[in-house]
């Protein structure tokens, strides 16, 4: 292995790394504020989709907004379901990843094309030439958004407020502060996070959308986060793993002496690590105390 | 405020009220239902499809004569199974979503039937007892991660999901292929197939098997003692253990029940399905048999008898999709826009906290009622 097959490895890792990485530090937003969302699996699919949708009519930039903004309609809907009328949480994200499911099948029929929608070149979003190859832009932003987090959940009052919702929202609430609003921010924050990774997946790193292109990378970033413990650092390097994961299996299926093994194995790998990481992180790993529940004032 | 309780008015209102009550859940899903298919006619709408002419297509396809009725009832078959598996963890407190890939395995192992010859009648128990072990043991990995390591079921059988697609698609074109007909596996011998109920309809006699499941399921949780474990676990967790009830056990026991259910579900399709009776690359006759049956198992209020009742609702949505499809011209993909839209709405709970609850709100009510009709008559004898 030379150094340029040691480049191109390491772009694939970066490329894969970053929808889970996105997603996964949205969902500690989200998590620390005291609500689950599994719906993310769907959010990257619907914004992957939306998202090709504005690449189409204004351009990339614009693709990667309407994504965000469809992560943020669709995590609204979630809190508020989930916030202010007591929802269960589980079945919300269940229906939504069903939701995402028909909505982008019936969308992409209404395109004309069952299956697959490719995105014209004038919409894919401009990526940096290396020597290994091209760079999307979008890997920097998820380079930098985990210290952000970290330093916002840690470094400011907000943070705090965020984690009192979390832990204890009888005591928040008896501060004076607002549960259901700020779990509502949080989750829409987290959803807008999830949308722009769906919108990257399609309008600058695959370059097309289809049916399964979130393909559980929605699940994975839940791992992830379970592995991360709402750590957004540690998200990072648990995205990062996986992305190294993704790449190494896309490097297996080229190799001329792993011809033998079926790809279907190959493809397996990501989804059997997942479950290696998840199983291996828990024990030390503590969650906020109110995750999951409703907060409803006595 | 007493006096108002003797009046006919209150009876009328008290009945109304008993009523709602006692419909209370089954009211809750048709208000899901009717929610659901609203967010899909505007959908429609919006881009470019008439509702009316779908949903009246749908329908008629689906209830409208007795082929269609038959495929309905044919379609709702391994959601029955499949809505068993969701709904008996649900009740043991559980997210179990790993319906999905223990039907692509239960499937599998039901066309392995196709490899050795036995009489008819015992060549199909040996297929649905395949079936059966292979769904329970894949239902079994999550189970000990969520027991010995504490990992969400939620994450683990969703990744054992994708790990049985790629396991499943590998055995389709490579183990379980027609050497004839790449494209397919071989064929279910007819000694191992349900025989057809209803003749020319694809309805065949796997739907008393499902009546059967459902009923036993229905015994096991509220007649015996291994059933209460299940569903006192689910009610209290803390509770439950304090009254010595192990809940490792009661995971283990109801995620291998769910992937018995889930396993005869795949058995239901490869070996009661006309005309192939066989499983396709790519899997398009079992996909998404897991997730339906979420939406079965939610409508149906996680009870063995709603969620019979809830898999005609959804066998005839999916039959009666097609016949949209084809009539109407409006894409079948729209029916599982329906299904989400309904498991959203399944999860807001008081859906009907709209319709008075206590004796108090009655009594307000009825108060707010003399009061309008007062001034009506006031009304009426100011201006003769």
């Amino acid at each position: 292995m030379d150094i340029s097959q040691i480049g191109s490895i390491l772009i694939i890792t970066l490329h894969a790394m970053v929808p889970i990485c996105l997603t996964a530090v949205g969902e500690i937003i989200g998590e620390t504020a005291g609500l689950f969302n599994i719906g993310l699996e769907g959010i990257l699919l619907t914004s992957a989709f939306t998202g090709v949708l504005g690449a189409k009519a204004g351009g990339a930039v614009v693709g990667l907004l309407v994504g965000m903004g469809t992560g943020a309609i669709i995590s609204l809907i979630f809190s508020v379901i989930n916030t202010y009328w007591k929802g269960n949480q589980m079945i919300t994200g269940i229906g939504i990843n069903l939701l995402a499911l028909g909505f982008v099948a019936f969308g992409l029929i209404v395109l004309g094309s069952p299956g697959f929608h490719p995105v014209p070149p004038e919409g894919r979003l401009v990526a940096i030439r290396t020597p290994w190859g091209r760079l999307s832009p979008i890997i920097f932003v998820a380079l930098v958004i985990p210290f952000v987090a970290h330093w916002f959940l840690n470094r400011t009052r907000a943070g705090l407020i965020l984690k009192a919702t979390g832990e204890s929202p009888e005591a928040a609430d008896v501060a004076g502060i607002r549960v259901n609003l700020v779990r509502l921010l949080a989750t829409t924050f987290g959803g807008i996070l999830a949308g722009l990774a769906g919108a990257y997946i399609s309008v600058s790193w695959i370059g097309s959308v289809t049916k399964q292109i979130s393909a559980g990378r929605g699940f994975i970033s839940l791992a992830t986060v379970v592995f991360s413990g709402l750590n957004p650092l540690l998200a990072l390097l648990g995205a990062f793993v996986f992305g190294l994961f993704e790449s190494i299996a896309t490097w297996i299926r080229n190799l001329p002496a792993a011809r033998m093994i079926p790809w279907q194995f190959v493809a397996m790998i990501p989804y059997v690590v997942t479950l290696l990481v998840v199983s291996g992180a828990i024990g030390r790993v503590r969650f906020p105390k109110a995750l999951g529940k409703p907060y409803i004032r006595e | 405020m007493r006096e108002n309780q003797g009046t006919s008015e209150f009876r009328l209102l008290r009945g109304v009220h008993r009523t709602l009550t006692g419909l209370h859940p089954a009211l809750e899903s048709l208000l899901a239902a009717v929610v659901g298919m609203a967010v899909g006619a505007i959908l429609m709408r919006i881009w470019g499809y008439n509702p009316w002419k779908a949903y009246a297509a749908l329908f008629r396809g689906a209830y409208g004569s007795a082929f269609g009725r038959a495929s309905s009832l044919a379609r709702g078959v391994p959601l029955v199974f499949t809505a068993m598996t969701f709904a008996i963890c649900m009740r043991a407190g559980m997210f179990n979503i790993g319906a999905e890939g223990q039907v692509f395995l239960g499937a599998a192992a039901a066309i392995t039937v196709a490899f050795f010859h036995l009489p008819p009648g015992l060549h199909l128990i040996v297929g649905l007892v395949f079936a059966m072990i292979a769904g329970a043991a894949w239902s079994i990995g999550p189970a000990l991660l969520k027991v010995t390591r504490g990992v969400h079921e939620v994450i683990s059988t969703i990744m054992f999901n994708w790990i049985a697609r790629f396991l499943v698609f590998f055995l389709v074109t490579n183990v379980l292929v027609d050497p004839r007909r790449a494209e397919k596996t071989f064929s279910i011998p007819v000694s191992a197939r349900f025989p057809v109920l209803v003749s020319r309809t694809d309805l065949s006699y796997s739907i008393f098997l499902a009546i059967a499941f459902a009923l036993v399921i229905y015994f096991v949780l509220w007649h015996t003692v291994v059933g209460y474990e299940i569903r006192a676990a689910g009610l209290n967790p803390t509770a439950a253990r304090y009254g010595g009830i192990n809940s490792k056990r009661t995971i283990l026991l109801s995620f291998i029940l769910g992937g018995i259910g889930a396993g005869l579900a795949g058995a239901s399709i490869v070996m009661g399905q006309p005309p192939t009776y066989a499983m396709f690359s790519g899997l398009p006759m079992i996909t998404n048999t897991g997730f339906d049956g979420m939406a079965v198992a939610m409508v149906g209020r996680n009870h063995p008898i709603g969620i019979l009742v809830a898999a005609v609702f959804f066998g005839g949505l999916t039959a009666g999709g097609r016949t949209m499809q084809i009539f109407a011209s409006t894409p079948l993909e729209v029916v599982r826009v329906v299904t989400g839209v309904i498991v959203i709405t399944m999860a807001i709970p008081e859906l009907l906290r709209i319709f008075p609850r206590t004796k108090g709100e009655l009594v307000k009510i009825l108060a707010l009622i003399r009061k309008l009709r007062q001034k009506r008559a006031s009304q009426s004898e100011e201006s003769p």
